[in-house]
Parts: C-alpha cells; sequence; structure tokens
C-alpha cells in the first residue's frame, strides 16, 4: 500500500483528494492479473476439472457472486447496506423464468404455461412482453434499474440513510415476496417457476449448452469485476468513498451526494438482476424461498468475510461461502446454521474488513504501524455518516 | 357503515399486535441507535415460554405466569446480548445489524433444535374463548386482552419516562448523551436497563401472540419487519411515534386488505411509509436535533 505515508500526515481528506489511491483499490497490474486468475480459473480450468454436477453448483456459486460484486460497491464502497438484494435477484430470476416458460409453451404449440393450466387461467397481461427475447432482455435490465432508481433517489434526496435505508430495502423484499407468493394462478405462488426445456432456442439438458450457459454465466461475472474494478478506480469511485466517509463534506464541495449514491445503488440492483437471470437456466428454478429476507441477508454475508470494500473480497468471499454451505450443510444441516451465524457475529465485531485485511493486520504487527487496517475498510466510523445523534451530541458538548 | 366500523376495529387488532412487537425496538433503537435484528428471536423466545408455561401449569394459569416469565427471560437474553456483543459495537449500527442477525440465526437453529421445525401448539385459555360485540363486530376476547394488554404496557412505559428517575436518565442520555454523562449518569447502567426493558417487552409480544397465531422458530422474522417499519414512520425516541404508527398502518392494512388481497396491502403499506418518509425523513414524531442528518 503506498498510500500509508500519505494517510498517516493528513488522515481522511488526502485520502479522498489523491486520485487513484483509495484504500482498497488494488493496482491496475494487481487487480487485471487478479481478474484474469479467476477469470482462468471459472473458464477454463473449472469446465475442464469439474464434473457436469460439480460445475452446475459452481454456476450458482457464481450467481451469488454476481450479487456480492454489486453489494461490494453498494455497501462496501458506498456505505449503503443493501439488504433487498433478493428482490432485483428476483425480478431477472422471474424475467427469465417467464420468457423459457413461454419458450417451452410454445414448443409444446400451447398458449400458457403448464402451472397455469391447473388454475385454467388466461395469461396475464404482464406476461406478454415476455414473449421476445430482445423484450425479455431489456426488460432485465430496464426494469431492476428503474426500480432502484425510484427507491434509491426518493429515500437519498431526503436524506435517509443508514439503518434507516437497511430497514426499507428488507421491508421492500419482505412485501415483494408476499406479493409473489399471493400470486398464485398467475406465478405460481411459493412453488415457482421450474421445469425448464429451453434456453434462448438451445435444449437446456444438452451437456454442452449447459456448459455454454455456465460460460456466459462466468463471463458476466468476469465483465462485472472489471466494471466495480473502473468504478472503483475512477473519480466517481473516489467520490463514492467520500460520501461514505463524510456525506456533508461532499455536499459542501459542490456534489450531490443523492446521485452518487443512486447510481451506485443502480449498478448493483442490476448486477444482482442480470445474476437472477442466469440462475434460472443453471438452477432450473425460482421460488420466493430463494429470494426472502434470509437468503438476501445471505447475499452479503460472503461479502462481509471476504472484505466488503476490496475488489475480490466479494467474489471470494461469496463464492467460499456458498461452497462452504452446500458441502456443510449437507453433512450437518444444524451444524452449518450456528456456524454461520457464529462466522458472521466474529467477522463483523472483531475483523469488519473481512478475510481480505488479515494480510494488512499482519504486515501491520510486524512492522509497526504501516498498514494499519482500523477505520479503513470498516464502513462509517465517522459519526457523520454513522449516527446523527451522535454527531448532534458531539457537536452540542463542542459549543 | 358496518364494513367500515368492523375493518377499523380488525385494523386496531392488528395495530395493537404491531406495537406490542415495535415497542421494545423502539426503546433500543431509539435510545442506542442501535438495530437489533435479534428483537424477533426474543418475541419467538416469549412464545416458546408460553409453551413451556402451558407445559408446567396447564393452559388455565399459563398465560398469566408466562408473562412475567418471558419478560425476564426475554430481558435477560437481551441483556446478555448486549453486555457480550452490542456494547462493543455502538458506532457502527450497520454492523451492528448483521452481527445481531447472526445471533438470530443462532437462536432460530437453537429453537430448533430443542423443540424441533414444526410449529408448535400453545392453546388458549378458556376464559379467553368466545367474542364480545363492539360496536356491532364480533370481537374475539383473544383480540380484545392483547389491546388492553398493549394498553397497559403502554402506560406503564410512559409512566416509567415521565415519573421515575430512570425514566429521566433514558430520556437525558437519548437528548444528549455526553451532557447526561458529565451530569454524572450512568450511561452503561442506563443503556443495559433499557436493554433488558426493550428485549423483556419482545418476550411479552411473544407470549401474546401465541394467542393469535403459530409458533415456530422462524416466527421472529415476520414481526420483525413490520416492527421495524413501525419504528421507522414512527420516528426514533418517543413511544408516542410508535403508538401513532402502529395503529395508522394497522388500520391502513386492514382497510386496504379488505379490497383487495393481504399480499397487496402489505405491498401498499410500505409504499405509504416511503411516501410518508419523503414528507418526513426522521418519521412522524422526532427529538429536536440541530444535526446536519
Amino acid at each position: 500500500m503506498s498510500t500509508t505515508a500519505t494517510q498517516k500526515k493528513t488522515g481522511r481528506l488526502a485520502r479522498i483528494s489523491a486520485a487513484g489511491t483509495s484504500p482498497g483499490v488494488p493496482s491496475p497490474r494487481t487487480a487485471y492479473l487478479g481478474i484474469a486468475l479467476i477469470a482462468m480459473g471459472l473458464l477454463v480450468l473449472a469446465p475442464a476439472l469439474l464434473t457436469p454436477f460439480e460445475l452446475r453448483q459452481m454456476g450458482r456459486f457464481v450467481c451469488y457472486a454476481m450479487v456480492a460484486v454489486g453489494i461490494g460497491l453498494a455497501w462496501g464502497r458506498g456505505g449503503m447496506l443493501t439488504l433487498g438484494q433478493g428482490v432485483f435477484f428476483g425480478i431477472g430470476a422471474y424475467c427469465m423464468a417467464m420468457h423459457m416458460q413461454l419458450e417451452d409453451a410454445a414448443l409444446r404449440g400451447e398458449e400458457t404455461p403448464q402451472f397455469m393450466g391447473t388454475f385454467g387461467v388466461d395469461l396475464p397481461w404482464f406476461w406478454e412482453p415476455f414473449h421476445s427475447p430482445l423484450m425479455t432482455i431489456l426488460l432485465i435490465l430496464l426494469l431492476p434499474a428503474a426500480l432502484a432508481f425510484a427507491l434509491g433517489y426518493s429515500v437519498f434526496k431526503r436524506k435517509v440513510r443508514g439503518a434507516y435505508f437497511a430497514i426499507l430495502n428488507q421491508a421492500m423484499v419482505f412485501a415483494f415476496v408476499t406479493l409473489l407468493v399471493g400470486q398464485q394462478a398467475t406465478l405460481n405462488g411459493s412453488n415457482g417457476l421450474s421445469g425448464f426445456e429451453s434456453f434462448f432456442g438451445f435444449a437446456i439438458h444438452d451437456p454442452a449448452n449447459r456448459q455454454m450457459i455456465y460460460m456466459i454465466a462466468a463471463a458476466l461475472l468476469v465483465i462485472m469485476m472489471l466494471v466495480a474494478y473502473w468504478m472503483m478506480r475512477s473519480r466517481f469511485g473516489e467520490l463514492l468513498v467520500a460520501t461514505r466517509d463524510a456525506e456533508e463534506r461532499v455536499r459542501f464541495l459542490g456534489y450531490d451526494p443523492a446521485i452518487i449514491k443512486t447510481i451506485t445503488f443502480v449498478t448493483a440492483a442490476v448486477m444482482a438482476s442480470v445474476a437472477g437471470a442466469m440462475f434460472v437456466p443453471l438452477v432450473g428454478i425460482i421460488s420466493p424461498a430463494e429470494l426472502g429476507v434470509v437468503p438476501s441477508i445471505a447475499f452479503v454475508i460472503g461479502v462481509a468475510i471476504g472484505g466488503r470494500a476490496t475488489l475480490f473480497g466479494p467474489v471470494l468471499g461469496a463464492i467460499a461461502v456458498a461452497w462452504a454451505e452446500s458441502t456443510l450443510a449437507e453433512n450437518f444441516p444444524s451444524g452449518w446454521t450456528y456456524f454461520q451465524g457464529l462466522l458472521l457475529i466474529l467477522v463483523i465485531a472483531l475483523l469488519p474488513g473481512g478475510i481480505a485485511s488479515v494480510g494488512r493486520y499482519l504486515r501491520w504487527k510486524h512492522r509497526g504501524e504501516a498498514g494499519k487496517p482500523t477505520s479503513e475498510d470498516p464502513a462509517p466510523s465517522d459519526p457523520a455518516t454513522s449516527d446523527p445523534e451522535s454527531e448532534n451530541s458531539q457537536k452540542e458538548a463542542a459549543s | 357503515m358496518d364494513v367500515v366500523l368492523s375493518q377499523l376495529v380488525a385494523g386496531i387488532s392488528v395495530g395493537s399486535i404491531l406495537l406490542l412487537a415495535a415497542i421494545g425496538l423502539a426503546l433500543t433503537f431509539g435510545q442506542m441507535g442501535v438495530i437489533n435484528m435479534a428483537h424477533g428471536e426474543f418475541i419467538m423466545i416469549g412464545a416458546y415460554v408460553a409453551f413451556v408455561m402451558q407445559g408446567l401449569f396447564g393452559s388455565g394459569v399459563s398465560l398469566l405466569v408466562a408473562i412475567p416469565a418471558a419478560f425476564l427471560v426475554g430481558g435477560i437474553f437481551g441483556v446478555v446480548l448486549e453486555q457480550i456483543l452490542i456494547r462493543h459495537m455502538y458506532h457502527r449500527p450497520l454492523d451492528t445489524l448483521l452481527a445481531t442477525f447472526g445471533v438470530g440465526l443462532i437462536l432460530q437453529q437453537l429453537a430448533r433444535d430443542l423443540f424441533g421445525a414444526p410449529a408448535v401448539q400453545v392453546s388458549n385459555p378458556p376464559w379467553l374463548s368466545g367474542s364480545v360485540q363492539i360496536l356491532g363486530t364480533n370481537v374475539p376476547l383473544t383480540r380484545l386482552f392483547i389491546l388492553l394488554l398493549v394498553v397497559a404496557v403502554v402506560a406503564g412505559l410512559a409512566a416509567l419516562m415521565a415519573y421515575t428517575s430512570l425514566g429521566r436518565r433514558i430520556r437525558a442520555t437519548v437528548l444528549n448523551r455526553n451532557l447526561a454523562e458529565t451530569s454524572g449518569i450512568s450511561t452503561r447502567w442506563t443503556d443495559r436497563t433499557t436493554f433488558f426493558i426493550g428485549s423483556g417487552l419482545a418476550g411479552v409480544a411473544g407470549v401474546t401472540v401465541t394467542l393469535i397465531g403459530a409458533t415456530s422458530p422462524t416466527m421472529g422474522t415476520s414481526y420483525i419487519v413490520d416492527a421495524f417499519l413501525v419504528v421507522v414512520a414512527g420516528g426514533i425516541g418517543r413511544i408516542k411515534g410508535a403508538v401513532i404508527a402502529a395503529f395508522s398502518l394497522g388500520i391502513l392494512q386492514a382497510f386496504i386488505e379488505y379490497s383487495t388481497t393481504a399480499s397487496i396491502a402489505k405491498f401498499i403499506v410500505l409504499i405509504a411509509v416511503v411516501a410518508f418518509l419523503q414528507l418526513r425523513p426522521q418519521g412522524l414524531v422526532s427529538v429536536q436535533t440541530r444535526s446536519l442528518a
């Protein structure tokens, strides 16, 4: 970390103004090398070494990792705890699932998906756009963007933030799932959509096609990591970290924090939606159980453990946690829940920077002070962003 | 007219349950600014206390024993949680949220291992079966009991806040923590006591929801989201806000539910809260501050 000397001298403001050197942003060489290694592992090694079943599992982990990239940006870099990514994941997943259901129905020469037959309903109006593949892809990108913009901008403009924002997200996911479960005849309620046959004209059960779908998902993840890195490195990324650490100062400098936060929130939402859209052909089912309050927080757990404000932490953390869950939960279902809870508590309480900060911490222990890991990665430690009450009381105490 | 009245009664009933689940949360969130996601699990613990008491005393008197017992058990869980985890994280409210969610996961699994994953049956005491006529609609006695209990709890809490030295200490700490500390108030002790009361009230809420709903390890999740909405809409730091918000949301939900479905009603209530925060970002009633937020 070349920035530590400046940091020590002038503190936080220097970190904000020194372009391209925010903590947690790796140098281009490290970043591209790391992304290339991950791309290599996912696109070359995994298809070559894993069995079809394991590759299918890996596809699921890749989807979680895509959500994690977005959460890393919004929460790690922007300080917005997005506890409602299940909504955007679900929008993408259901858009894709509806399209694939209609495709299957067309192959069978029917008008409506199979499950609707049992309820004897006509195709509802909101299924109509999903006849077209192009429209489906557009909606997968635009619907979550529009929703995230509407919620984000209206909320951030009124300076609702921190815990309030997290709670609103959570309420949103709760309402969304309730809504889905209630749509028994039109979206198959709590059973969700499943039993797909084809993906944009490709037979889904063909192993070659299955591998292709996995490759698309893995490539999308690599692209998202590149986007995340460019965002982190850009001036915008600097402003985002500045907004996280001292929102009022950014405002006084003439920027609008609401716009900065909204753009990030929208980006995270679109990433989650794309992840959901790829989840459906890879896993073959989407139901409200995958989207609720608890799964939405589970998305965050991997990010917290990996290192929320770093480039690689969220991706590696999400994949590691998902992998641990699928192997441990099979053998010790109740033990896994205890372990997950305990891990979350320990990492959040003792190691807010996640596993990614362990290296820096050890180096700091070795050398004395260089790379001290406190107050860098943990989201708002600054009273200005964390707690309006305490900020107020501090000010009053000072005056 | 009948419809309006019956929906109004239903709404007040929904609101009273919301308020009971939210009031402890309003207290702890209001005073310390920390979000205790395990609050829902404290409600679950209260419900299981009622279940255990039923096994010990039979379903006649068990309800009356269970309420103070659940208050105590919930309170102890709360103090332990505050002492071990939360007090180290007062400056990181978002992290507290996640860490206490981890605690919630563990408590849920503990309940699953101790009592089994399926819902357990807590039968209503015989003296609460039946219903009474209020304003021309049938109100089950259980709902009336919950409403009366809520009134008692709110009145008790308001009296505590207004007239006791503990209440004065709590209010002072909410208004200005540093100044309170300088005046000789032990804010540590105040925090711990507040947490005891807030978590204990979650336990009481747990006992009462066994009268109307199922008792299962995951029941906390469904109450916590609604309870948070009440706290956010009501504004932090004042009981009055939570009371008004709980009954408004309850009545709103009951009326929308009548013309549509329960799921759409939930969705519209959320939109209403977001819209309401546009008008009053700090919630309905808030402590006057000069902060920039």
